[in-house]
């Protein structure tokens, strides 16, 4: 067993034994978890979390590698979380994402973790907001988090990441359509990748038009970058677009958004705290099975049965 | 309903062939299994399959090797996971490795090896039974 005093402190010091421990941990245990965060969250707060998000075969692993390459050029030290699904029958994960970024594995200022969502919905797992944080108190400068192959719906990652990436390329068959709605609205950031394909820039256009839609009046309009993650054109242009968007959200929005995360954060877990008590005691109850057994046999539905029970803590 | 421990598990390429099917079926079954499976690509250097065993943290590595090469390459992975204290991981190999060849590999500390054919019923078994209860 290994002491969490003594993982905290690896972390701190970025040892990269210790933050994939913790990492380990956070992932498998709430109560280490607990300890763990409210250990290291004095020394968060610092880094820069990216999160890129779009459907599968848009190359986010492969743009990714180059990312960190460019980084790296300009000397700063990055952690990179890839979630890919869990299946909910096995339970069990294939994780590949990393295999396009091996050959950065050996840098010693790269930590990549590959991290199953075990079943939570939103395109991130459960322990993603812990493990970036673990990462940003082990002094990485920039946290990449790169979400399963995204649909429309896999907008989690915006109570994770300050900048947001979506990521399409052309002649994924559904075109733009894929990026409607849901994940289109929390984009800070387009990327075109594959953009030396034909209908680049038809791509491009789409997405421009779907913009000029939108008459909010916004402070920050989402550029729109063309890449080819592949030989890395187009990245050091991302790379100054994601600068220039940090820069734009230490103007004052970073702080406001601090204080919604928090908010969610802290609710999250007073729901969860509270949840898990009154059932704890519910299930104590001798009434609880009684109820049940009602339920199943029909006597009354499972809201009701919820409401009757909840009656006498509620009170 | 997901919280509690997951084998993790690398399947690692060390070494020149391109020939991961083997590797790749294998990684199948282990996530069919229930396990976390992480595949490192191939033509993997020792340093970089021990260094991705570190920062994923996982309970075992499977190596799969075609080229012949494991009598250099293998020695060499488990001296790094000595170095880097990862002495907890329990590593198995499997390929094209001769017989005569898998005493030696099991005094360096490669726990098993499975030759071609192994049904990978027998390799999930292997694991679950073997893969450390370290946490």
């Amino acid at each position: 067993m290994v002491k969490i005093e003594e993982v905290v402190k690896g972390v701190l010091a970025g040892d990269k034994r210790s933050v994939a421990r913790a990492i380990t941990m956070v992932e498998n245990s709430p109560e280490e978890a607990q300890s763990l965060i409210a250990a290291v969250y004095p020394n968060t707060g610092k880094a820069h979390i990216l999160g890129l998000t779009g459907p599968g075969g848009s190359g986010k692993s492969t743009l990714i590698e180059k990312m960190i390459r460019e980084y790296r050029r300009r000397g700063k030290t990055v952690g990179i979380i890839a979630v890919d699904p869990t299946s909910p029958f096995t339970g069990g994960a294939f994780l590949g994402d990393r295999i396009r970024m091996q050959e950065l594995t050996t840098d010693d200022g790269v930590f990549i973790r590959s991290m199953a969502t075990r079943n939570n919905p939103g395109g991130i797992a459960k322990a993603t907001k812990d493990a970036v944080k673990i990462l940003d108190a082990s002094g990485k400068d920039v946290i990449i988090v790169e979400t399963v192959g995204a649909g429309q719906s896999e907008v989690e990652i915006i109570k994770v990441a300050q900048t947001i990436i979506v990521i399409h390329a052309p002649g994924l068959g559904d075109e733009i359509q894929a990026i409607k709605a849901g994940i289109m609205e929390i984009a800070d950031i387009f990327v075109i990748n594959k953009a030396d394909r034909e209908n680049a820039d038809k791509a491009v256009m789409d997405i421009q038009a779907m913009l000029q839609l939108d008459n909010k009046e916004k402070a920050w309009t989402p550029p729109i970058i063309k890449t080819v993650a592949l030989t890395g054109e187009g990245v050091p242009q991302l790379i100054e677009k994601i600068e220039e968007h940090w820069r734009f959200l230490q103007k004052g929005l970073l702080h406001k958004r601090s204080l919604e995360k928090a908010e969610a954060e802290l609710v999250e877990a007073i729901k969860d705290k509270v949840t898990s008590s009154i059932i704890k005691k519910l299930k104590r109850e001798k009434r609880f099975e009684e109820i049940l057994r009602r339920i199943v046999d029909r006597e009354i539905d499972p809201v009701s049965a919820a409401e009757k029970l909840l009656d006498q803590i509620l009170e | 309903m997901q919280s509690g421990r997951k084998i993790r598990v690398l399947i690692a390429k060390p070494g020149l062939d391109s020939h991961d099917r083997g590797a790749k079926v294998v990684a199948r079954a282990l996530r069919d299994a229930g396990m976390e499976v992480i595949y490192t690509g191939l033509r993997q250097t020792p340093e970089q399959i021990v260094e991705t065993a570190l920062q994923e943290d996982v309970d075992v590595i499977g190596l799969s090797i075609l080229s012949g090469a494991h009598m250099a390459l293998f020695p060499r992975i488990m001296e790094l996971l000595k170095e880097k204290g990862l002495t907890d991981v329990v590593v198995f190999a499997g390929g094209i490795i001769p017989e005569e060849d898998i005493p030696e590999l099991k005094k360096i500390g490669i726990k098993e090896v499975f030759g071609p054919g192994t049904p990978t019923e027998t390799i999930i078994k292997y694991v679950l039974e073997n893969a450390p209860k370290r946490r």
